[in-house]
């Protein structure tokens, strides 16, 4: 297992939003195709640690590095470029664009078309789009959404919309992939149907997985180590069933 | 009947109607112009129309695709007018000759690459501000554009006189204008539809979601703003040859306003829908110019804005909706396409 390569690795990380640390001296190391859980109450930093690693907020303190490079502090569309894809806990599909094409925005930086070619037609664009299309069916297809391709995304129904998000942000390509809350609001077969996918995505994709859940089930379900964040600071980590039997993980979600 | 309806509807034919459309409107007036039987009121219609359609399909690439509320446009017509118009003026003294094509497309050009300019620096501001506050910028960037041009020296553009314009010879400016629109609409459509079209459309669906996906705000939205003040411009220069003298006064904030009335009317994110209200907007307007003279004057802008109001209603009311979806282009269009056989389905 050692041999592994390093995929993720955050040191000391930390924001300070005026008087208050949101988060405060956090390590993550994620190794190629583990799946990596970061749990905690509410208002834990779970989706800021998100944030951070995808570039929306710029650390106060500490590194972050993607396969040994330092990404910390660059924009979210470069780091997205570097590797790094994510969904969101309130799902922000393109409402105004299909299901098909909402993976065709994930594709866009994988073939290269520039504008001109684009507005004069040149045979290149045409190559590319139709790459585009196939690969995005692909994708759809993968997650069962291929019948709905031609749906606006904002029509889907709650659980594929969650579905589609993770596809796009495969279309990406990434070497991370970075899961807010994927079963929020799931009743607990649509949950088993989500665990099973990810699990595919892991196998088909060799995909290296962390993901924000509350879902106990999920989580001690499918990841094989997790981080537990409390008011920011890192609480516990180590294998999944370890820390969720640590008196010191139950305190902090039950109280005492 | 219905072969000729499955024709129209080969997918080719769906996507460029309405470069089609436009080309015969161009010839049959090409024709009515060459044969002497085209009226001057109406070649000055068809002028303004072609103006006003380029307008409104460049605005609504801003504010209908990407989403960002721009109340400046009239101030990059503006630009491209004084320039051009200055250009064109200057050209055709030197060589005398009044109905230049080159003299028309170099103005075209050269109005059209200051209002790009000029859209590329609004559209800097455009990356840090939203809605709101980026409507204040463009609002009050259009009345410095007017301003400015009519406060500079007379023996430049003509100060508070206006700049005035050469007797371009006018015979064939609609056609090139119409030009004109096509290539706009070649460029928003080809451009719409394509991978940067679906990234701008993300932009404004999800800015957040557009950058975690890779897509570079920074360039889409200078190239959106950049693109849509050119033709803006070109506009400009175009409506520098309808008139004798270009007033700075025309492209005040409510120029700019009527310009976003045709994009929000003909539906936001439809390229077809700006065009049928820039020539609707523009026939009603100068219809109700050319109709309520004199004392009736003071009636125009109660009219226009009446006729408006009307449309608006039409568009929106909950109470009509049975009606417009009962009577809209596309059902009419479907129920043209059915087989006779099929239109009278028995009930069991």
């Amino acid at each position: 297992m050692s041999e592994r390569e390093t995929i993720l690795k955050v040191e000391h990380l930390a924001i300070q939003f005026g008087g208050l640390r949101a988060v405060d001296d956090v390590n993550l190391e994620i190794k190629k195709g583990e799946l990596y859980g970061l749990i905690g109450p509410n208002g834990a930093g779970k989706t800021t640690v998100f944030n951070l690693l995808t570039g929306v907020y710029k650390p106060t303190l500490g590194r972050i590095y993607l396969c040994g490079e330092e990404i910390g502090g660059k924009s979210p569309a470069e780091i997205n470029r570097k590797g790094i894809a994510r969904t969101f806990q309130n799902i922000r599909l393109f409402q105004n664009l299909t299901v098909l094409e909402n993976v065709m925005v994930g594709l866009a930086n994988q073939i290269p078309c520039n504008v001109f070619e684009s507005i004069l037609r040149l045979p290149r664009h045409k190559r590319s789009e139709k790459e585009a299309r196939e690969r995005a069916m692909e994708l759809l297809r993968v997650f069962k959404l291929d019948a709905y391709s031609d749906y606006l995304a904002a029509n889907l129904p709650y659980g594929k919309q969650r579905k589609l998000e993770i596809a796009r942000a495969l279309a990406t390509n990434p070497k991370l992939l970075l899961l807010d809350e994927p079963a929020a609001g799931m009743n607990p077969n649509e949950t088993q149907e989500l665990m099973d996918d990810i699990m595919f995505v892991r196998r088909e994709f060799d995909m290296t997985i962390l993901l924000i859940e509350h879902d106990m089930r999920l989580v001690g379900g499918i990841c094989e180590k997790l981080t537990v964040l409390n008011f920011g600071t890192e609480l516990v980590t180590g294998p999944t069933a370890e820390v969720l039997a640590n008196p010191a993980v139950i305190k902090a979600y039950l109280g005492d | 009947m219905n072969r000729i309806v499955s024709f129209f509807k080969k997918p080719f034919l769906r996507n460029y109607a309405n470069y089609m459309v436009i080309v015969l409107v161009a010839l049959v007036f090409a024709v009515l112009s060459l044969t002497g039987s085209l009226k001057m009121g109406t070649q000055f219609l068809l002028e303004q129309i072609a103006i006003a359609a380029l307008l409104a399909v460049s605005l609504s690439m801003v504010v209908g695709f990407l989403g960002e509320l721009s109340l400046g446009h009239a101030g990059f017509m503006c630009a491209g007018a004084y320039l051009g118009g200055k250009l064109a003026a200057a050209m055709t003294a030197s060589s005398g000759d009044q109905s230049s094509i080159v003299t028309l497309l170099v103005a075209c050009l050269a109005g059209g690459c200051i209002a790009a300019a000029l859209g590329f620096v609004i559209g800097l501001p455009a990356l840090r501000l939203r809605g709101d506050y980026l409507a204040i910028v463009t609002l009050a960037f259009g009345e410095i554009v007017r301003n400015v041009v009519m406060n500079l020296p007379m023996d430049w553009f003509g100060g508070t006189l206006g700049l005035e314009t050469p007797r371009f010879d006018r015979k064939y400016l609609f056609v090139l204008a119409l030009v004109m629109v096509l290539l706009c609409l070649a460029v928003t459509q080809n451009l719409i539809r394509s991978k940067h079209g679906r990234a701008i459309i993300s932009i404004k669906d999800n800015e957040i979601a557009a950058r975690a996906m890779g897509i570079d705000i920074t360039k889409y939205k200078l190239f959106v703003f950049t693109v849509s003040a050119f033709f803006a411009g070109v506009a400009g220069v175009l409506y520098s040859y309808t008139v004798s003298r270009v007033q700075s006064a025309t492209f005040d904030y409510n120029y700019s306003i009527e310009i976003l009335v045709m994009v929000v009317l003909g539906g936001m994110g439809s390229i077809n829908g700006s065009l049928i209200a820039a020539a609707l907007i523009t026939f009603i307007n100068t219809k109700l110019q050319t109709v309520l003279t004199g004392n009736l004057a003071v009636l125009q802008n109660v009219f226009y804005a009446l006729i408006l109001i009307t449309i608006v209603i039409y568009k929106n009311a909950p109470g009509l909706k049975g009606f417009r979806e009962k009577y809209n282009l596309k059902n009419l269009m479907a129920k043209l396409s059915k087989k006779p056989s099929e239109e009278e389905v028995p009930h069991e």
